[in-house]
Parts: C-alpha cells; sequence; structure tokens
C-alpha cells in the first residue's frame, strides 16, 4: 500500500470552485441553446467565483498560522487566501462588465477561459514550490492568451495574443531557466527548503534569482520588461484587459513578494537593489510614456506599468510594514483597474469604435454616473484623497521611508506629479470639451440601452474605492494579518 | 461634534443636490438652504464658544488608520472660528451669485460649490496633519471643475498652470508630512512636537508659498482669478488663500520653531517683495479683475510679513487681516462680476462712467474701495497697522516698505473706482440705468455690513483669535526682542 499524501481539500477548494466552473461553462458552451446561452455564463460565473471568493474567505479565517500542504507544493496561508479574496471579486466584477458585449461568438468558451485563468491565479498566490509556481503560471497564462487573441475578427485583438504569446513565453522560459539554475545551486525546490539549503554563495544562484526575478517582471509589467502591456492591452478585449490589469496584477506582485521574502531572505541586499531599480525605471517610463498617449487603453496600460512601479517600492520595502502597504495598495489599484476598463468598455459599446481621449469627451455630461465613477477612479489611480488611492500611496511609501529609502520616497513623490499630467486630460476630456463623436452615433441607433449589470460594476467598484479610503482601518487590518504569514 | 457636523452639512448639501432629481431652480434653493444652515450652525456656535479657553472647542477625534498614527481630528481655536466664519459667509454669497447668475448646469455647479465650501472648513478646522491634507487637496477637485467647465475662454490654461503650480507646492508637503508624521509616530498637531529639519520645513513653506501666494510662485495667479467664474475668484482670493495663512500660523510657527528663525528673514524678504510687486502691479492692470488679482496677492505679502514677525500683533493683524481682506476681495470680485454682466467686459479703456444713474452700485464699489486702500478707522486698516507695528521689531526696513506699499494701495484703489465710476462713458458702459438689484444687494450689502462691523470693533476678531491674548506664546514660536528704540 503506498502511503498517499494528505489533501487539504479545503484549500483547494478557491482553485476548485473556478475549475468546476471554467468546466460547467465549457459544457454550457456546446449543450445550453444560443439564445440563453449569454444568461446561462453569466449566472453561473458569478455564482462561481463568489463561491471562490467566499471559501477563500473561510480559508483566511482558519488558517491564521501558515501551513505547507503536500510535501511544501503550496501553503495554505491568509496572504494567498487575501489575494485569491481579490482576484475572485475582480472576476465578479468582470463578469458582470462582460455581460453586456456584443460578441455572438465564443460567449461560453470566454468565461470558461475566464474562470479557468482565475483559477490558475488563485493556485498561483498560495505556490510556494517553484514546480507549482511555473506550473500555475502556464496555467493562467495561456488562458490570457487565448482571451486575448478571442475577438477573431479583430485584427488588433489576434496581435494581442499572438505578442503576449510571444513574450510572455519569452518571460516564462527565462523563468524556468533562473528555476533550474537555483535547482542546480541548492538541490531544491519548496520556498523554504531553498533558504534553508547551503550553496547559496553559488555565482548559479544569484543568477538564478536574477532570472526569477526577470520572469516575474515580465508578468508584473516591471519597466524594462514592460514592452508587451501597451499592445496586449490595446488589442484585447477590453473586459479582459480590465482581468489582466487587476487579477494578473495581484497574482503576480503577491507571489514575487512570497518567493523574494520566503526562499531569498539571505540575499535580500541584493534583490532590494534590483527590485529598486525596476521601480523607479517602471515609474519612470510609466508616466512619462503614458503621457504621449492618445488611446486611452493604452495610457491605462502605461499607468499600470507605473502602478507596478509604486507596488515594487512596498516590496523593496522587505518588512511586514511593505508587505501590509503592498496588499492594501492592491485593493483601491484593483477597483479603479476594473471600474476604469469597464467604463472604457460600456463607451465602445456605445461607440462601436476604439476609446481614444476624444471619444472620451462629454462622456461626464452625457452619461454623469459613469462619468463620475470614471473621475473617481482616475483620482484613485493619481493618489488623490477621498480615495483609496491616497492611503495606498502614503502607506507605501511610509513603508519604504521606515525601512531607510528616503529617495524612493522621493521618486514616488515626483512620479505622482508626473502622472496628473495624463490622468487630469481624462478628467478634462470628461467634462471639459463639447463632445463630437456622439452625434453621430445617436443619429444611427439611437442612444443604447442601458447596462445595468456593467453599472452595477462600476458602482461596486466606485464603492470600494471611495470606501477602501473611509475604512482604511479594518482593510489595513487584513492587509497586516496576511502580511504576517510570512517570516521576518 | 459640531465642527464635524460644520463640515458635514456642505458636503451632505452637495450630494443631495446631486442625487436627488430636483428641477433647476429648486437646485438653487437646495444649494442656498443649505449654506443658510451651515451658517446659522455657525452663528449659533458663537455662543458657547469660549474664546479665551486654551482648550480646543468643539473638538472631536477618531482614530482613522492606527498603523501610521492617523486620526480624523477636528476643533476650533478662535482663529480658525474666524477663518471658518469666513469661508461660510464668502461661501454663500459665492452661491448666491451663482444662482443670481443662473449657472447651467446647475446640479454639478451647486455640489462643487458646496463640496468646495465643505473641504475648506474641513481644512481650517483640520488637527491633524493628513486630515489637513485630505481637505486641502479635495478643495481642488471643485476649483479644477468649476474653473475649467465654467470659466472663461483662456479656462483651459489655466487650470492647468493653477493645477500644476498646487499639486507640486502640494506634493512637496506631501512628501514632507510622511518624513515628518513617520519620524515622530503620530500626524496629530497637538502630539507631533516640534522639528528641526530645514528640508520638512521647506516642503510645508513651498505648498503655502504656492497657495498665498508668494512673490516667484504666483504664475498661476492671474489667469485663475480673470478665467474663473467671479464666484469662484471670489472664493479664491477671499478664502481659498487663507489656507495658506492658516498652514503657516498652525502648522509652520508652532512645529518648526527653528527653522522658521532660520529662514525668518528670507520669508520676510519675500513677503515684502511680493507685497510691492503685487500691488506695483495691480496699478499697471488694464482690467478690474487684473487690479483684484494683483492686489490680492500683495495684500497676502502684507499677511504673511505679520505671520513671520511672530509676535502678539503680527499674528493677531494677520488674523484681522485675513478676515477682512477675504471680505473685501471676495466682495470686489462679486461687483466686478456683475459689471461683466452688464458691460460685457472687464476692460478700464471700454468702461467708466459706471457711476450715472447707478448710486447704489457706485456706493458699494465706493465703500469696498475705501476697505481695500485701509482708510483710517476701517477693519483692513486695523489690521495692517498690527502687521506693520508687529514686522517693526524684525527691522524698521519692513515696516517702512509695508508702510510705502499703503500709498500704493491707495493709487490702485482709486484707479479702480475712477477706472470703472469716473472718467469719460466708455463705449461698453450702456445708457439706461441698470442699476443694482435687490437680490445683488442682497449678495454683497452682507459683506459690506460686516466689514462696517468689524471696523467698528476690530477687537470681536484681534482679542478672540488667540486664548489670553498672547499668541506668539500660544502657538510657541520664540519670542523676538524688544524693539530697540
Amino acid at each position: 500500500m503506498i502511503e498517499t499524501p494528505k489533501v487539504d481539500w479545503l484549500a483547494l477548494s478557491p482553485t476548485l470552485a473556478l475549475l468546476g466552473l471554467a468546466a460547467v461553462t465549457l459544457l454550457g458552451a456546446v449543450i445550453v441553446p444560443r439564445s440563453v446561452q449569454r444568461l446561462f455564463s453569466v449566472g453561473v460565473s458569478v455564482g462561481g467565483f463568489v463561491t471562490s471568493a467566499v471559501l477563500a474567505g473561510v480559508v483566511y479565517e482558519r488558517s491564521p498560522d501558515g501551513t505547507p500542504l503536500i510535501a511544501e507544493s503550496m501553503t495554505r496561508d491568509r496572504l494567498g487566501a487575501l489575494a485569491a479574496i481579490v482576484i475572485a471579486l475582480s472576476g465578479v466584477a468582470v463578469v458582470l462588465a462582460s455581460a453586456g458585449d456584443r460578441r455572438r461568438d465564443h460567449v461560453g468558451e470566454y468565461y470558461a477561459l475566464l474562470a479557468a485563468a482565475g483559477a490558475g491565479m488563485v493556485f498561483f498566490v498560495s505556490a510556494s514550490n517553484l514546480m507549482t509556481l511555473f506550473l500555475a503560471l502556464e496555467w493562467f497564462s495561456i488562458s490570457l492568451y487565448v482571451l486575448c487573441s478571442l475577438d477573431t475578427h479583430r485584427r488588433e485583438s489576434l496581435e494581442s495574443g499572438l505578442k503576449y504569446l510571444i513574450v510572455g513565453s519569452f518571460g516564462s522560459g527565462i523563468l524556468l531557466f533562473g528555476c533550474a539554475l537555483v535547482y542546480g545551486a541548492t538541490g531544491e525546490l519548496g520556498f523554504t527548503s531553498i533558504q534553508q539549503a547551503t550553496g547559496a554563495d553559488d555565482p548559479l544562484f544569484v543568477t538564478g534569482l536574477a532570472l526569477i526575478l526577470a520572469g516575474l517582471g515580465f508578468k508584473v509589467s516591471a519597466a524594462p520588461f514592460h514592452m508587451w502591456t501597451p499592445d496586449v492591452y490595446q488589442g484585447a478585449p477590453t473586459t479582459v484587459t480590465a482581468f489582466m490589469a487587476a487579477a494578473t496584477k495581484v497574482a503576480a506582485l503577491v507571489v514575487t513578494y512570497r518567493l523574494l521574502v520566503t526562499a531569498f531572505p539571505e540575499q535580500s541586499e541584493i534583490w532590494t537593489t534590483a527590485v529598486a531599480v525596476l521601480a523607479v525605471a517602471s515609474l519612470a517610463i510609466g508616466n512619462l510614456a503614458a503621457i504621449a498617449q492618445r488611446d486611452v487603453k493604452r495610457m491605462l496600460a502605461y499607468s499600470s506599468v507605473s502602478h507596478a512601479g509604486f507596488l515594487l517600492i512596498a516590496v523593496v520595502a522587505n518588512s511586514q510594514d511593505g508587505g501590509a502597504a503592498l496588499l492594501y495598495y492592491l485593493v483601491p489599484y484593483v477597483a479603479a483597474s476594473v471600474g476604469a476598463f469597464a467604463v472604457v468598455a460600456s463607451r465602445e459599446r456605445e461607440l462601436e469604435r476604439p476609446v481614444s481621449l476624444a471619444a472620451l469627451e462629454g462622456l461626464g455630461w452625457e452619461r454623469p454616473f459613469l462619468g463620475v465613477a470614471l473621475w473617481a477612479f482616475v483620482l484613485s489611480m493619481a493618489g488623490f484623497p477621498l480615495t483609496g488611492g491616497f492611503f495606498g500611496k502614503l502607506f507605501v511609501f511610509s513603508a519604504a521611508y521606515d525601512a531607510g529609502y528616503w529617495w524612493l520616497v522621493v521618486a514616488g513623490v515626483l512620479a505622482t506629479a508626473l502622472s496628473l499630467a495624463y490622468y487630469l486630460t481624462i478628467i478634462r476630456a470628461l467634462y471639459m470639451r463639447q463632445s463630437q463623436v456622439t452625434g453621430t452615433v445617436i443619429a444611427a441607433g439611437g442612444s443604447p440601452p442601458r447596462d445595468l449589470l456593467l453599472n452595477g460594476a462600476v458602482g461596486a467598484a466606485l464603492a470600494v474605492t471611495i470606501g477602501s479610503f473611509v475604512l482604511v482601518q479594518p482593510l489595513v487590518d487584513l492587509a497586516r494579518d496576511a502580511s504576517a504569514s510570512l517570516p521576518f | 461634534m459640531l465642527t464635524t457636523l460644520l463640515i458635514a452639512v456642505p458636503l451632505a448639501g452637495a450630494l443631495a443636490v446631486w442625487v436627488l432629481p430636483v428641477s433647476r431652480e429648486s437646485t438653487s434653493g437646495l444649494a442656498l438652504l443649505a449654506i443658510l444652515a451651515e451658517l446659522g450652525l455657525w452663528l449659533g456656535s458663537a455662543r458657547n464658544f469660549d474664546f479665551g479657553s486654551d482648550l480646543q472647542q468643539y473638538s472631536a477625534s477618531h482614530t482613522w488608520f492606527e498603523e501610521l498614527g492617523i486620526s480624523y481630528a477636528v476643533g476650533l481655536y478662535g482663529f480658525q472660528y474666524w477663518l471658518v466664519g469666513l469661508t461660510i459667509v464668502v461661501g454663500a454669497c459665492a452661491i448666491g451669485y451663482g444662482a443670481w447668475a443662473g449657472r447651467d448646469r446647475a446640479r454639478a455647479y451647486f455640489g462643487l460649490q458646496l463640496f468646495l465650501v465643505g473641504s475648506l472648513v474641513g481644512v481650517f478646522a483640520a488637527q491633524d496633519l493628513i486630515l489637513f491634507y485630505v481637505a486641502f487637496e479635495a478643495m481642488l477637485i471643485p476649483l479644477y471643475v468649476l474653473i475649467g467647465v465654467w470659466g472663461g475662454a483662456g479656462r483651459a490654461k489655466a487650470t492647468m498652470t493653477f493645477v500644476l503650480y498646487t499639486m507640486v507646492g502640494s506634493l512637496l508637503m506631501l512628501a514632507a508630512i510622511i518624513a515628518f508624521g513617520i519620524s515622530q509616530g503620530t500626524f496629530l498637531l497637538a502630539e507631533i512636537g516640534t522639528s528641526t529639519n530645514e528640508w520638512v520645513f521647506l516642503g510645508f513653506l513651498a505648498a503655502f508659498a504656492v497657495k498665498a501666494p508668494l512673490l516667484p510662485f504666483h504664475g498661476w495667479l492671474r489667469a485663475a482669478y480673470t478665467e474663473a467664474p467671479p464666484e469662484v475668484a471670489a472664493l479664491l482670493s477671499g478664502v481659498v488663500s487663507k489656507a495658506a495663512v492658516f498652514g503657516l500660523v498652525w502648522i509652520v510657527l508652532p512645529h518648526f520653531p527653528e527653522p522658521v528663525e532660520d529662514f525668518r528673514e528670507l520669508v520676510l524678504v519675500l513677503a515684502a517683495a511680493t507685497l510691492v510687486y503685487g500691488l506695483v502691479l495691480a496699478f499697471r492692470q488694464p482690467d478690474a479683475r487684473g487690479v483684484l488679482a494683483y492686489s490680492s496677492m500683495g495684500q497676502m505679502g502684507l499677511i504673511v510679513l505679520g505671520i513671520f514677525a511672530t509676535n502678539d500683533l503680527g499674528l493677531d493683524g494677520a488674523i484681522l487681516h485675513s478676515v477682512s481682506h477675504g471680505l473685501v476681495s471676495a466682495g470686489l470680485f462679486l461687483v466686478a462680476g456683475m459689471i461683466e454682466v452688464r458691460a460685457g467686459t472687464g476692460v478700464f479703456s471700454e468702461l467708466g462712467g459706471f457711476a450715472k444713474g447707478r448710486p447704489l452700485l457706485a456706493t458699494i464699489v465706493m465703500a469696498l474701495g475705501m476697505f481695500t486702500l485701509a482708510v483710517p478707522g476701517s477693519a483692513n486698516f486695523a489690521g495692517e497697522f498690527a502687521i506693520l507695528a508687529g514686522v517693526f521689531a524684525h527691522g524698521w526696513g519692513y515696516a517702512a516698505v509695508g508702510a510705502g506699499a499703503i500709498v500704493l494701495a491707495a493709487l490702485y484703489a482709486l484707479r479702480l473706482i475712477s477706472g470703472l465710476l469716473h472718467e469719460r462713458r466708455g463705449t461698453s458702459v450702456r445708457d439706461e440705468p441698470d442699476d443694482l438689484a435687490g437680490n445683488e444687494l442682497a449678495l454683497v450689502v452682507p459683506l459690506v455690513a460686516t466689514l462696517a462691523v468689524l471696523s467698528a470693533w476690530p477687537a470681536v476678531i484681534s482679542e478672540r483669535s488667540f486664548p489670553a491674548d498672547t499668541p506668539a506664546e500660544f502657538i510657541g514660536a520664540q519670542s523676538v526682542p524688544e524693539v530697540v528704540p
């Protein structure tokens, strides 16, 4: 009789819920009649993502201490659980925002792939072994490659999928090579085992660390590994972009943080410097490039590069506070990203063409709710008070200042000033220009029906954006408990 | 609790205006109702306000973000009470003006006005650095939109320069706040202690120097004050600039005694230069609002002169002058707006002879002009006199410059009066006597009346701004050497 490892089904349940959801929607794509397929897929997907979030909440509640599972291939702890909650909830919002899509084909497949990607990410954030890490990374990446090119009738969508596939695979290759080198140097794959292993002074080991960092940098879309971001974000279906900007960022950053802190604490002097360089490069490139953009999705793509910079500052702090700041920052960031892309998606459906800054003109007056919401999201991204983005930046800066990185605080403040240059152009387009585009649309087909589900998603994102400012303490308590799962 | 209400009432009003589905006319009525309720609340709170106490009045404090030591802490001392009052009075007149002018997109407009008033009250009532910063930034949101949407032809550029200047200043202050607060473990003004860090001091100074503005930081001023709708310009010059006064008096002086000492000469020189520069340029402007913009800048220089004298007279004078200048400049901006509505322009070369057939308008302009040039006996004179007497302790030169500048004030004020009221009838001035109507008078007469009361009884503010009438000691500023005769 072979002894089987004990499987902690509860720890796996958030992932399994999403996998089950993927299977059901995929079956639905075949079985359910076309006329009700959208209704079916959306309904099941909302249910599945919510279930996953609730299960992750249960895991959070029941795992005050981290426990390694299945020969250290994954860890059940609050860090992973909190990240899973954020990912699953952003999935709910994306599903709601997608419900009004005009897409006729691949309806069921779209939701199935979304669920599969979500499942991969939820698994990814608990990975504590280089192999499970790589497995989960490929798992959600491949789902995303397909999602990006799902609009097969649009060239940009196909281009985006292809670019993401090539660059993403390249990044994964680098990551895998790094894993191999670390394994070669230490003979270990588990994060804690790597930390305890001897052989850490091996040059191969440091090279491996650098390559792993670069590979994760692709997923975080930190400069200089960001070059795929604008093209992919622009070309992909907007709701997919929303999911990538929000959930992928959460997953990649949480894993980067977990890996560096648990596997490489001895090498912290090396990687803090490297990550600090990545952070400053992302802040500079993301913000400067965003100023030049006229396409809103591209602009938000560069803005997400700059946010990677802010988030990496929290990683550099390499402290309990840094982890809490990272997790807190992600909440308003995710809400604002999903919300902003949802508004863009709604405008896209209305005008039936890509949303440039000119296409936003007058939106604030024509659609007051979406206008105010986009305004709040943009202010939150700019770190303006009255939105959670403000406390996010403040918390990150204070963690960096405490850790002695005052110059990163200065860089962050400068980047914030720079970022206003393009965030304000969005607000100006919303309110301070006369619309030059909508006239034709109304003549063509009349005002589109109200998309209640999308409005609901935007409303929820708005509530989180403002709510995370007012109720900062409860959220920070959650983030702190989650951050405490890692050793310091 | 009451302070929280003072902040919450305008904000709730703003929300009501935005959300409730009411007609255009009712919108302005709703906004006026909210601001009048606020005014009543403020007036009512005077009854139990103990101006002599060195305890905060109506204070409230709740932990907000424990890790970083951030609290929601508000409360009022005498000088804050007066600044809040200035906000509410000018805000009420500005909202009234908006209703009179019939601004389009009324719901957005009045909501933003109320939001602005609420955040300004928040600025003046804040007792926590982060809360102060939040309110300080929050007021930018409505200002940006109010100027950018309802402003004049050059509004796009005006908003951009305004926001850029202000944000650079604010972000420097944010960096300073982080450095200061994190190193002290709290952001509560009552607990945060003092700092000798010159960089942190300069970060705060930068934000307030832009807000006031002081001399090299005034690039945004002309366009913003001219392109903004008149009632927004009234709030900008009358109230928003006083956020700098509050910041200097309540953050910089008490918490940075040594840097204040070290940089005193620099700031005094800048302030004196601002005063002279502002008043000279005010004399040279071709239009009414240009005159008001630069005169406002000059007066802010004078107020900063008084603050950085850091003695009893200077501080009392600075607060008194802040209030009286706020009322005067708000009144003048509103009147300038009324004239622009009548003539379609504010340029002197097309104006003139407005007094004929318009006795009420002429009287109001004349009265406000007299306050501006600080005729002896006016509240403005009392404030200026106290400031000059205070700054005299640091060198007769500053006092001499200040006194000379008051002569300049007379020059531009008289030019404003004659350019509008007297001289030949301008090409844009219509023949029919369209004097101020009752509702217009209702907007400016309260301002003039308040000024008249203050002139008769300046001590209501100057003796009730700081406990026990020892401002310098109270805010912990270092005492200055006695005047050597």
